[in-house]
């Protein structure tokens, strides 16, 4: 199978990626012939076979819901990109 | 004058002069920081050495070690993987994305690491986000294998190998979603171990495929990787992956030498793409096992691994997706902030902070898990994975270990794969299997080829750890391959 531009550009507004022209063009041949290679799990059966999603049976791991000491504010803000007295800047979402 | 400090030994060498007086951790720490800024003239393993915490620490440790509560550790030099958070320390991930942030606490393997008097001195070298396996994909310039410096060392974990190989430290991190602590182990002639999944805490380890990934020492023997391993092992309230499974000494099976140690020989691991040479080595290995007491059963069967390389491009890079989706320049790291809107500021951000190798892995787990293809892709790779897992149980269970090569070649040349991903990927077509099923390998050196290194690797069940150590150490003692060293630099 190939993935056509306009795919790959659909799947890079979902994962909100930019891509170039260039990049657009070079990664819908490296998807499509990976993709390619993923063709012979079809011939694997496994239809009675659960899906694991973890390797280690682990379930329902709790903890007391309990109230603790979060980060000091400045080390939270430390790395923030744009700062405004206590707040992270972030650009308008609303119009 | 005193002599100087022979930096060659290992861990435990140096911890029982350490504690015998013979020398400080200050000064094995200041002459070890001097090797290691020297070295990375040649091999930029380094993305961020780290002099002012590591002296202060050596200072902790030597009145540690003065009031005679030296471990195993204690005053020993290791450095770790720039994917693990430390506190006030520069953490890159090896992006763009990342260059600059600050953690604001530690990760708990390092937080761990320095309970146990251990010295911080750097912050390895990796293939951006930990994809990659020749530590070609990093932003701040790829790392060099000490024995042909034209060459790869491996990756991701590719500057963790590399400055233990050049015996920069004796003793370092990595971490291993598909083979990268194994395969740069194997391409730089040293032992590197993957443990159980959830026997090592994940919490502030920068996420890649969070149901894979384990981080594991690098060393040369395996008496330095058993007391790394029990120093950061065990269950951790902060990640609720880990297991509530006792850690052991994982020195617990030295000694006991290679009698009627039970190695399983899968046949699908030596087939095509294994090159020649390393298949020679692995079968002398074979041989001095054998030699040696152990029982060779070439019965063991693994069709389903065969199908794990699919497997692992569909799980990692879907779970990479989901979780590099937090680096949209609001928080932290990288931001564009000239874009018109919030939407175009985030792509443009990720658009130009990630790296090609990173792009096209969430550009394929987006797709994987997108609407119409959820059941092709993931469910179908989550289904084959429980056949992988079921097959190397039924395969454990009348064999202590499983032995393959653990890279189809020694190092290869740099630039030579780094345009052809799915021909980079065939790199750990041994070593992926074991992250599907979860359980714990080591890659230790076998044998030597064009003057580069060969690496076996030895699988084990789930939380057997020890086993694995112990099959390491009994070999070592019966062969020289880790005790071989590269050329010296420059």
């Amino acid at each position: 199978m190939a993935l056509t531009a306009d795919e790959v550009r659909y799947i890079a507004k979902l994962a909100r990626v930019a891509l170039s022209d260039a990049e657009v063009e070079r990664l819908g041949g490296e998807l499509s012939s990976i993709l390619n290679h993923f063709q012979v799990l079809n011939d694997i059966d496994t239809a009675d076979v659960p899906p694991t999603a973890q390797s280690f049976d682990l379930h329902n791991v709790e903890r007391v819901d309990e109230t603790r000491p979060s980060s000091p504010l400045e080390d939270v803000l430390l790395n923030a990109p744009r700062r405004e007295d206590d707040y992270i800047r972030v650009r308008g979402v609303l119009d | 004058m005193a002599n100087p400090i022979d930096l060659d030994l290992t861990a435990h060498e140096h911890a029982a002069n350490l504690r015998a007086g013979a020398y400080t951790s200050r000064a094995l720490t200041e002459a070890t920081l001097t090797r290691i800024h020297a070295q990375d003239a040649h091999l930029n393993a380094y993305i961020t050495f780290t002099d002012d915490l590591a002296l202060p620490q050596a200072d902790a440790a030597d009145a540690r070690l003065k009031a005679g509560q030296g471990a195993a550790l204690t005053g020993v030099p290791v450095a770790v993987k720039d994917l693990l958070s430390t506190q006030g320390i520069q953490t890159t991930a090896a992006s763009k994305m990342l260059e600059g942030f600050v953690p604001i606490v530690d990760c708990t393997v390092v937080q761990r690491l320095k309970d146990s008097g251990a010295v911080i001195v750097g912050k390895t070298n990796l293939d951006e986000f930990a994809m990659g396996s020749s530590t070609e994909h990093s932003a701040f310039g790829p790392t060099k294998n000490p024995w042909a410096l034209d060459r790869v060392p491996g990756g991701s974990s590719g500057g963790s190998a590399a400055t233990v190989a050049s015996r920069g430290v004796s003793l370092s991190l990595g971490t291993d979603t598909g083979g990268s602590i194994r395969q740069p182990a194997a391409l730089c002639g040293i032992l590197g171990l993957k443990p159980t999944y959830g026997r090592v805490s994940r919490f502030g380890v920068v996420a890649f495929a969070s149901s894979l990934e384990q981080v594991g020492p690098f060393s040369r023997d395996a008496e330095d990787a058993a007391n790394l391993l029990g120093a950061i092992a065990g269950v951790d309230p902060m990640d609720s992956t880990t297991a509530p499974v006792a850690v052991p000494d994982y020195t617990e099976r030295f000694g006991r030498g290679l009698d009627g140690l039970r190695v399983g020989v899968p046949e699908t691991f030596f087939g095509d793409g294994l090159d020649d040479d390393v298949r020679a080595a692995i079968e002398q290995a074979i041989a001095d096992l054998q030699a040696n007491g152990a029982i060779i059963d070439r019965s063991v069967q693994l069709p389903a691994a065969s199908a794990a390389l699919p497997v692992y491009y569909i799980i990692a890079p879907s779970e990479a997706s989901a979780n590099l989706a937090r680096y949209d320049g609001v928080k932290y790291g990288f931001s564009v902030k000239d874009g018109r809107s919030v939407e175009e500021e985030m792509a443009e951000t990720r658009g130009r902070g990630f790296g090609a190798e990173v792009k096209r892995r969430i550009m394929l787990g987006t797709y994987a898990l997108s609407a119409g293809y959820y059941d092709a892709y993931y469910l179908k790779a989550q289904k084959v994975r429980t056949l992988i897992k079921r097959e190397f149980e039924t395969a454990l269970a009348t064999n202590d270990v499983i032995l393959t090569p653990t890279s189809p070649s020694v190092a290869f040349r740099i630039g030579e794969k780094v345009d052809d991903p799915y021909a980079m990927y065939l790199n750990d077509l041994y070593t992926i299997p074991v992250n599907i099923a979860g359980n714990p390998a080591l890659s230790l050196p076998c044998g030597i080829s064009q003057n580069l290194p060969v690496g076996m690797q030895l699988i084990g069940r789930p939380f057997e750890e020890s086993t694995l150590l112990g099959a390491a150490h009994a070999y070592g003692s019966v062969t020289d391959w880790h005790q071989r060293t590269p050329p010296p630099l420059g």
